[in-house]
């Protein structure tokens, strides 16, 4: 294991931030964090990082606890906190420089690792600005870039994607994947369909609990099917009867005159019968749409009810 | 010791790239030959060859001066967070704090060095040439550096009270000017005057006039590395604190 955390717990005052959590990578897993705004996410990478410390419980970085040799321990992440924060004074290169210094790198294989991560990421076009002049994307990148510099056995991102726009967003995504097919790789988001496609395995927390940890894959076989359908509706509403009786347990969900979810088992049957039905009863259908439930229903489900 | 080097090479960059140190060095530069040569009692009028209006000044100059210095030193990294770029990489608190000191220590030295003109024109004004006290010289040289450095210290320690640069600078002021002539004043209140002696002694100030007068006295080294070193220890148990 090259992440591994037990029972770790976290108070602020008699706020219980993180309330006995465990649970452990394997290298080359790629594991999405999840949970509500103040569930405790940035808490734990904080103290995966050494950053804080926790009040009870055991971090182990490739079996090297982070209490008991924090500097070997810290040698081998990689972290990029969630506010990103960067020397606005310091230029790209010089910034790179640094935290590789510091992370113990130096001579030619600094440089090179540099011109690696420089290219990787993206930052040829603005490697000789000063980090205060970039774009938010731009600054992502080399928040991204300091990370990853040292080729850390477990990278930390919190948040890796927030306030980029759609290209960016997928040019950081191909860069995790990659990254976390050879290293351990844990990051948290808030964008659930980045999640289901970035990584292996989710641990949803909530309320400084562990409530899921489960395999992605598992997930989407698991899942029920939506089908969200708009119908035409001229003076008659579609007629849900005769599909009831041909799916014993099929959901219907009006929401309104002409939209319907339903929601079973049987992917493409339903929709078969939902096209039927809809000629059969002469009412068009406007619009019909497969939904993946799952990842979405188990997060609000889990992080909803003791909110 | 790399570390601290890397860190130290950092602090040094952000003070040449933000124009702190040309600003602190012009400053400390044009006030002192201004009081020095030209203005009220300058040398040149009274016709003494000695540097005092120099080691007068110097002092209250750094009392602003350093505070502006490392106000920024960690307030601005907390409050940007970039400290934590620092405290998860593989360095420890003290490699970070010593990094720092040392870089704020250099640019005290970077600004007095250039007064050794002044020292060289004396030398060579004094009548006949070379008529110059050159041991009080370079004892007040000496304690005026090591004033600095505690100083620095304790403005070290005031950017890591705080978020706030401001509120940083005032009270490193503040903690600076009492511990520098703070302790002469309480000595001269009405019915301290048997402890008098005694209370002086935890000033800056009466340090750095003995040390000034040329007699290089261990004991008055001593007094301000302890004094950095308290501040320094002071600033250590902050930055623990903050990781609770």
């Amino acid at each position: 294991m090259s992440l591994k955390i037990e029972s770790v717990s976290k108070n602020y005052g008699s706020q219980k931030a993180l309330d006995g959590i465990s649970f452990s990578v394997k290298p080359g897993e790629i594991l999405g964090f999840l949970g509500p705004n103040g569930a405790g996410k940035s808490t734990t990478m904080k103290i995966i990082t050494g950053l804080i410390q926790a009040d009870g419980g055991k971090v182990e970085i490739c079996g090297l606890d982070i209490l008991a040799s924090p500097l070997e321990a810290k040698r081998k992440t990689g972290y990029l906190a969630e506010q990103n924060p960067l020397y606005p004074d310091m230029y790209v290169l010089e910034f790179l420089e640094f935290m590789g210094r510091l992370n113990g790198l130096k001579g030619k294989s600094l440089k090179d690792r540099i011109e690696v991560m420089i290219a990787s990421t993206g930052l040829t076009p603005e490697r000789h600005k000063k980090i205060g002049a970039l774009s938010k994307g731009y600054k992502q990148r080399v928040g991204l870039a300091q990370a990853m510099l040292h080729e850390p056995e477990v990278l930390i991102l919190d948040e890796p994607t927030s306030g980029l726009d759609p290209n960016q967003m997928l040019e950081i995504r191909h860069l995790i994947r990659k990254y976390g097919k050879e290293k351990t790789l844990i990051f948290s988001s808030h964008i659930l369909p980045e999640v289901q496609a970035i990584a292996d395995r989710i641990v949803i927390i909530h309320q400084g609990k562990l409530v899921a940890d489960r395999r992605v894959k598992e997930e989407s076989d698991a899942q029920e099917i939506l089908v969200r359908v708009e119908f035409e509706v001229v003076n008659k509403s579609f007629d849900t009867s005769a599909l009831k009786t041909a799916f014993p347990d099929l959901l219907v969900q009006k929401e309104s005159e002409s939209l319907f979810v339903f929601k079973g088992a049987a992917d493409a049957e339903l929709r078969k019968a939902i096209y039927a039905e809809s000629v059969h009863q002469d009412i068009p259908i406007l619009s019909l749409r497969k939904e993946q439930s799952g990842l979405e229903e188990l997060f609000v489900s889990l992080t909803k009810e003791k909110a | 010791m790399r570390n601290i080097l890397i860190i130290f090479q950092k602090e040094i960059s952000v003070f040449f790239n933000s124009l702190i140190a040309y600003v602190v060095m012009s400053v400390f530069l044009t006030g002192n030959g201004l009081f020095f040569w030209i203005f009220g009692d300058n040398v040149l009028e009274t016709g003494a060859a000695d540097l005092a209006t120099l080691f007068a000044l110097s002092p209250w100059f750094f009392l602003f001066l350093i505070p502006a210095i490392t106000m920024r030193s960690f307030a601005e990294e907390i409050r940007t967070g970039t400290i934590d770029l620092l405290f998860s990489r593989p360095l420890t608190r003290w490699e970070i704090l010593l990094g720092k000191y040392l870089a704020a220590c250099a640019l005290v030295v970077f600004s007095v060095f250039p007064t050794l003109i002044y020292f060289a024109t004396i030398w060579y004004l004094g009548n006949p040439t070379g008529n110059l006290d050159a041991a009080a010289a370079s004892g007040a040289y000496i304690g005026l550096l090591f004033l600095g450095f505690s100083f620095a210290s304790i403005g070290i320690f005031a950017s890591t009270l705080t978020t706030n640069q401001i509120l940083a600078f005032i009270l490193a002021v503040f903690i600076s000017f009492f511990s520098y002539t703070g302790f002469d004043f309480i000595a001269e209140l009405p019915g301290l005057s048997g402890l008098n002696e005694w209370i002086i002694q935890f000033g800056m100030m009466e340090h750095f006039r003995s040390i000034s007068r040329g007699v290089v006295d261990s004991r008055d080294l001593l007094f301000f590395l302890s004094l950095s070193t308290i501040f320094l220890l002071l600033s250590d148990l902050n930055l623990q604190l903050k990781k609770k």
